[in-house]
């Protein structure tokens, strides 16, 4: 049996409002839960870029990359394990603005974690971290302990050290 | 109005047609050549049937008794004719009526257009009557589907669906189109579609990998080929057939693949699977090199693949990369279309005979017929059997009968026993298995090629789940042929009840009603045969006659298909009893 390993689907596509039900589906069928998902413009115009892990074997994920491929509008989809790619996420954290000042650890924390204040409000103040997963697991529960209203954390995004081919294809199409 | 030729550069001339996005929809099919569709009218669709009565004499619509049967009878049309078949229906219920054909076509690889009415666009997503998301209901059965909400882009949308239907793997589309894009007028201009910048239709063939497939063909001391519905949808018959006879190599098909080599050709071995011929099943997994062309290792096919075909080198010939090393893994995988691929390997292989080879399947075949064939065709019982049957339709139609079969134990006689001369002859439900296919696909196939026999192979269940159908057949006169099987049971449910359940047979038992007066109800000629002295002349009778013709044949209630794979077993444990 294959062991399970993290990997990053990277899928260009038209920008086209079903494709995204389209390729939820394939996973559904397969019973293969998405870890996270990031929808975005890419480095073409006019073309999105889905920003998919899952963590599978690469037998299931092969598979899976080709059955999204198969979509009319999926131009190309790529996967890479974690080695192949840079990768990270983004996290925000809204925290009462008194503890800014009772809770002088708070100040440190942000600065050890090189994460940035965005707002400051009377009532409250959000701290943005950027990082791998567990840079911002890491940080949660340092904060943890002070009370934190509102957390969120985004779906992964990536970009593969090998090149993808993919203006060369689009390329191709316009010759 | 001669819109059909109209083209994009003389339309910016100023000849450009002000229409109602309805009637467009009428000139987009008539300029993909289409001359006939399949449908249901309701409230959301009435602009578009408004023009199809105005275009009545230019594009003839069939109208079914369930939508439903409208695609089923589509796929039967597409099916025999190679061309994409055409379903419509309203909104709501009109709409899920189509799911089981779409998911039909789907995993049949059939080339359909389904255009179905939707609500308006203002009322959109307010659960307005008839109101349902069939774009996100049809999604995971449809090759491609889109929603229109105005009626400038029904011209490119039209030209994209019946591009992506028919090219590369065809397969299903479905067009939702909004009242109010029906009602709107705009400048009409049409241009097939020829490309799509995100859909390779055919990949480009390697001449690396046929040069590697023909050196493994080349070397094969046992090769065996296992040729799918890619070589018919394919049209690479003429290919198959030279392939098979420069190389010398015994050729099997799986069901959906049955008539593109005639029945009757020596290097012709038979049908792979569950209910396959015993030497192929067999010698797959005694084969050096296994050449599958067009197929794509269905779970029916290949048994237990950690028991499939492990000694051979495999192969693959295959258009969609999706299909490569999906199930079997592909030593060889040739991408490409099939034809272009069999082109291109054809002056590579060697001329071979492969004779002591070949005899092991004629061995095989004859233990085959000694402890199956011979009592299925021939039987010295009282009862009738389905092969029987079957067999007095080959000798009838002289093998050149369209034979519509629906799902279950008539269906795995009907694909054993059918003769064939020739290709696009064998139409069933392969992937799927949906009861209640052969009655509209059977109509569907008539009007598809109306210079054919066609015949339909139902059971006693399946011709129930659309026998409404047979008021398609009064109303439109399409001259089909209709047998049921009726053993008055759901056979292959109860054949493995009794194999695999102790025989508890739960509600497999069908108290049936009086066909005979159903059909003549519907003013169709009908007759029931229950005595194998009258089975002959019967459909004898029913071949001959010039009209549709229903014929109910009472054969042995509890008769079992073999040969059998069990589900999960391997290709070797085929059981002959």
């Amino acid at each position: 049996m294959e062991e399970n390993k993290t990997f990053t689907i990277s899928v260009y596509s038209e920008n086209n409002v079903g494709l995204l039900n389209r390729i939820s589906g394939i996973f559904l069928k397969r019973h293969i839960n998405i870890e996270s998902l990031n929808v975005s413009k890419s480095e073409i115009d006019n073309v999105s870029k889905f920003t998919i892990v899952v963590h599978t074997t690469e037998e299931w994920t092969r598979k899976i990359v080709g059955q999204i491929e198969k979509q009319i509008e999926v131009i190309k989809a790529y996967y890479h394990t974690d080695d192949e790619t840079i990768f990270l996420e983004n996290a925000l954290f809204k925290i009462a603005s008194n503890l800014l000042f009772d809770e002088r650890q708070i100040q440190n924390i942000i600065k050890e974690n090189h994460s940035d204040i965005v707002t400051v409000s009377p009532q409250f103040f959000v701290i943005s971290k950027s990082g791998r997963r567990e840079e911002i697991e890491n940080m949660y529960e340092q904060l943890k302990p002070y009370g934190i209203m509102q957390f969120v954390r985004s779906g992964r995004i990536s970009v593969s050290k090998s090149e993808m081919q993919i203006s060369n294809l689009l390329k191709e199409f316009q010759l | 109005m001669e819109v059909k030729t109209l083209k994009k550069e003389e339309s910016k001339t100023g000849t450009t047609i002000r229409i109602s996005g309805a009637e467009a929809v009428i000139h987009c099919l008539l300029a993909e050549g289409i001359d006939t569709v399949y449908g249901y009218p309701g409230g959301a669709i009435m602009p578009i049937y408004d023009e199809l009565y105005k275009f009545r004499d230019e594009l003839h619509h069939v109208l079914t008794r369930h939508e439903q049967g409208a695609t089923h009878a589509a796929q039967g049309y597409a099916r025999v004719s190679g061309k994409v078949g055409v379903a419509m229906a309203t909104s709501g219920p009109g709409a899920t009526n189509l799911i089981t054909g779409i998911a039909d076509a789907q995993i049949d690889s059939t080339p359909m257009v389904c255009i179905t009415g939707q609500v308006a666009r203002h009322l959109l997503g307010s659960d307005a009557f008839q109101e349902t998301d069939i774009v996100g209901i049809s999604t995971p059965v449809t090759k491609w589907n889109y929603q229109i909400t105005e009626a400038s882009e029904i011209p490119e949308i039209m030209a994209k669906a019946f591009y992506i239907a028919k090219s590369g793997r065809p397969g299903p589309v479905l067009i939702d189109i909004t009242k109010n894009a029906q009602f709107e007028e705009f400048d009409f201009e049409y241009q097939k579609c020829t490309a799509i910048r995100s859909y390779t239709a055919k990949p480009t063939v390697e001449t690396s990998k046929i040069e590697e497939a023909a050196k493994l063909i080349n070397n094969a001391k046992k090769p065996m080929i296992v040729w799918g519905q890619g070589i018919i949808l394919g049209k690479a018959e003429a290919e198959l057939k030279a392939f098979v006879e420069k190389a010398g190599i015994p050729a099997a098909w799986t069901i959906l693949g049955a008539s593109a080599l005639p029945s009757t050709h020596p290097l012709n071995v038979g049908m792979v699977g569950m209910h396959g011929n015993y030497a192929p099943n067999l010698l797959t997994n005694e084969c050096d090199v296994l050449i599958a062309l067009g197929m794509r290792f269905d779970d029916r096919v290949t048994g237990d693949l950690s028991t499939y075909a492990k000694q051979a080198k495999v192969l693959h010939f295959e258009i969609d990369p999706a299909e490569i090393n999906k199930n079997v893994h592909a030593d060889v995988p040739v991408l490409g279309d099939v034809k272009e691929s069999l082109q291109q390997l054809l002056p590579l292989v060697n001329e071979n005979k492969h004779e002591a080879w070949h005899n092991e399947f004629k061995a095989k075949y004859q233990i085959e017929f000694d402890k199956v064939i011979k009592n299925d065709i021939h039987p010295e019982k009282e009862g009738l059997t389905m092969g029987e049957v079957i067999e007095q339709i080959n000798i009838a139609s002289n093998r050149e009968a369209v034979i519509v079969s629906d799902v279950g134990q008539h269906q795995m006689i009907a694909c054993r026993y059918a003769k064939f001369n020739t290709t696009k002859s064998n139409i069933t439900s392969g992937g799927l298995g949906t009861m209640g296919f052969a009655l509209p696909a059977a109509i569907g196939a008539k009007m598809g090629a109306p210079d054919r026999e066609v015949v339909a192979v139902v059971g006693d269940g399946g011709y129930q789940m659309t026998i409404q159908e047979l008021g398609t057949i009064f109303q439109s006169q399409v001259p089909v042929k209709i047998v049921v099987l009726n053993n008055e049971f759901l056979g292959m449910v109860r054949q493995w009840q009794q194999l695999f359940f102790d025989k508890r047979y739960a509600s497999t038992e069908m108290t049936n009603p009086n066909f005979v007066a159903i059909a003549e109800g519907y003013h169709i000629q009908a007759k029931k045969v229950t005595k194998r002295e009258d089975l002959e002349a019967a459909v004898h009778e029913m071949i001959a006659s010039p009209d549709a013709y229903f014929l109910e044949v009472c054969v042995e209630k509890e008769d079992n298909v073999f040969p059998m794979i069990p589900t999960g077993a391997s290709v070797s444990d085929i059981r002959l009893s």
